[in-house]
């Protein structure tokens, strides 16, 4: 037991697949500039590599070896494209403000790569833990991106006016332009893992 | 005066160190006292003596060098107002005139200054005492520089972000002076720049309207009006040489700045080499839109991009910075002729931002030490083909 809580809880911090192992970047700068439609990311992910984790880990003994990508690569595709109609038939707004992310969560690195580094070696139940501990740490980070970046890039949160409510642009604050663009997102990512590792000495490099 | 400052330093000087009562602060006292006379420990290992300047001095000889600049700055603050103000009496004698101006200029640039050295040093103090390390020099000069890039109604809580933001992701996070990859005043300007474009661009920004407050009179600067289609700046080529024309607070005089290059040059602080190639890639790059001539913009003769904007300033003040500009000296001209001719093709061909220095020399910062690897290798190359003659 304590060994499946290790599975599901290193990823979120310890192992965390953006700060720590660098995945995903791409969809993590393209989708945070407002909180919605990253929390909507962080949960479309999860679901995906939990399942396809769970999936493969279940034909992994029968799966021949030379075209095991391409067996991955079909079953990641049809949870994707499911996830991609679930979200426009609940959330179509969202769906749309996601736009391509969705359709790219198929070559999404984290996705790929816990299939090969893990699925393809671990029983079921444990690879399911495994993908969904590293979706929700993918989620994570995504959601405090999502959070400040519309906070001062919107100056509102999941499109609550915030800053208006309190009476900022009344004394002169105004919103930030940058942090709504992609390398300010970069520049955060940047500071979460620069206060991650001052927390945390054994991820320092040597 | 100066012995009783020494005595001073040497008797408080047990306090801050190891054992005193305020050793966390030893990196603070080490600041001011190494500020006021030159520190008496010399380099013990290797040979890596380049001059007898140390650091601290040499930034002394930079912040002279942007006086002349400064002080114009501050004048032609007052000065563009009042041309737009018919409060104040033109008429009234021309040392009054002067000495008005200037007045106004320096109470709506002081703010600026302090703003930015205050946050700036503020944040160099705190990461040298976390980091246990000596606060570096550079920020004398970074601090001054970046009021005098911006325009003069800049809200002080955006210039004191920028600052932060400039000191934090631009310098201490790669190790602090001498490690940055980027000019730290232009990261500053170009966090402004796309941060908050309404208060970095446009016509309403460069005319200070009343000595406090945000409010500014229209005016275009010189490459605002050729942005919105103009044949050539209202400004006359004198006006724009000696700077009466509006602009960031003080980048708009050319004299100043050549004054301030004169004493560079002198005194060899900064490269003549970045500086030349910087106007020959502009230049050049002038003339070759002369040639295609296509548009409005292109016609424009090619000395008008030396007195427009913040080309002069970047070439002297920026381009030449030691820690991000090339390091060899082939790498020098290479790097300088790109920032020339990068910030004219901005200029002329991008629709989005009049003003292409910035950009320029911010890109080829990053590219300098790409520069500088292709010409070393270059150069290894170059004397193992003699090796294998001699074969």
């Amino acid at each position: 037991m304590s060994k499946n809580k290790k599975l599901f809880t290193t990823p979120l911090l310890k192992n965390n697949p953006i700060t720590v192992q660098v995945l995903g970047i791409c969809s993590c700068l393209a989708v945070t500039a407002q909180l919605k439609p990253a929390v909507v990311m962080a949960l479309s992910v999860t679901v995906v590599v939990a399942l396809s984790n769970f999936i493969i880990s279940l034909m992994r003994n029968t799966i021949p070896p030379r075209i095991r990508i391409i067996v991955q690569l079909v079953v990641v595709s049809a949870l994707v494209i499911l996830v991609n109609q679930v979200l426009m038939a609940y959330v179509y707004d969202v769906s749309k403000q996601l736009s391509v992310y969705v359709g790219l969560i198929i070559t999404n690195c984290i996705v790929m790569g816990r299939l090969e580094a893990f699925a393809m070696s671990h029983k079921p139940w444990e690879s399911f833990l495994d993908g969904v501990g590293n979706g929700l740490g993918y989620g994570i980070i995504l959601v405090i991106l999502g959070f400040f970046r519309e906070l001062f890039g919107s100056g509102t949160i999941w499109g609550y006016p915030v800053m208006e409510k309190l009476g900022m642009y009344k004394i002169g604050y105004e919103n930030n332009g940058l942090v709504i663009m992609a390398p300010m997102a970069l520049i955060l990512v940047g500071v979460i893992i620069w206060i991650q590792r001052s927390k945390d000495k054994e991820l320092c490099e040597k | 005066m100066m012995n009783g400052l020494r005595n001073f330093i040497d008797k408080i000087k047990p306090t801050f160190s190891e054992g005193g009562k305020l050793p966390w602060l030893s990196s603070t006292f080490e600041a001011f006292e190494t500020f006021a006379f030159t520190p008496n420990t010399v380099t013990r290992q290797g040979s890596h003596i380049r001059d007898a300047v140390d650091m601290k001095r040499s930034m002394i000889l930079v912040v002279i060098a942007l006086l002349p600049a400064l002080l114009f700055g501050m004048w032609n603050i007052g000065y563009q107002t009042a041309l737009n103000d018919m409060s104040w009496n033109i008429d009234s004698s021309v040392w009054y005139m002067l000495w008005s101006c200037f007045w106004f200029g320096f109470l709506r640039m002081l703010p600026l200054i302090v703003v930015s050295y205050v946050v700036g040093l503020g944040i160099e103090f705190m990461f040298a005492q976390i980091r246990h390390h000596e606060v570096n020099e550079g920020f004398l000069v970074t601090g001054l520089i970046i009021p005098m890039i911006v325009p003069v109604t800049t809200p002080l809580w955006q210039l004191a972000l920028a600052v932060a933001f400039a000191v934090v992701i631009g310098k201490e996070v790669f190790g602090g002076t001498g490690m940055n990859f980027l000019n730290p005043a232009l990261v500053a300007r170009a966090f402004l720049f796309f941060s908050y474009p309404t208060h970095m661009s446009g016509d309403k920004v460069w005319i200070a309207a009343d000595l406090w407050g945000s409010d500014a009179i229209t005016g275009a600067t010189p490459l605002g009006e050729m942005m919105a289609g103009g044949v050539r700046p209202s400004a006359s080529l004198l006006d724009m040489f000696i700077g009466t024309i509006p602009g960031s607070t003080c980048e708009t005089s050319a004299i100043a700045i050549l004054l301030g290059a004169a004493l560079l040059l002198l005194t060899g602080i900064a490269s003549w080499r970045v500086m030349l190639s910087v106007v020959l890639g502009g230049g050049v790059m002038g003339l070759l839109f002369n040639a295609i001539g296509a548009n409005a913009y292109m016609q424009l003769p090619f000395y008008y991009h030396f007195l427009m904007g913040g080309f002069l300033f970047g070439a002297v003040f920026m381009a030449t910075d030691p820690v991000t500009s090339a390091q060899t000296n082939a790498g020098k001209w290479i790097y300088g002729f790109l920032i020339g001719a990068f910030a004219v093709v901005l200029r002329v061909l991008n629709p989005a931002y009049p003003e292409g220095m910035m950009l320029a020399i911010l890109l080829m910062n990053c590219f300098a030490p790409l520069i500088d690897h292709c010409v070393v290798s270059r150069n290894i190359k170059r004397r193992q083909s003699r090796i294998k003659i001699e074969k």
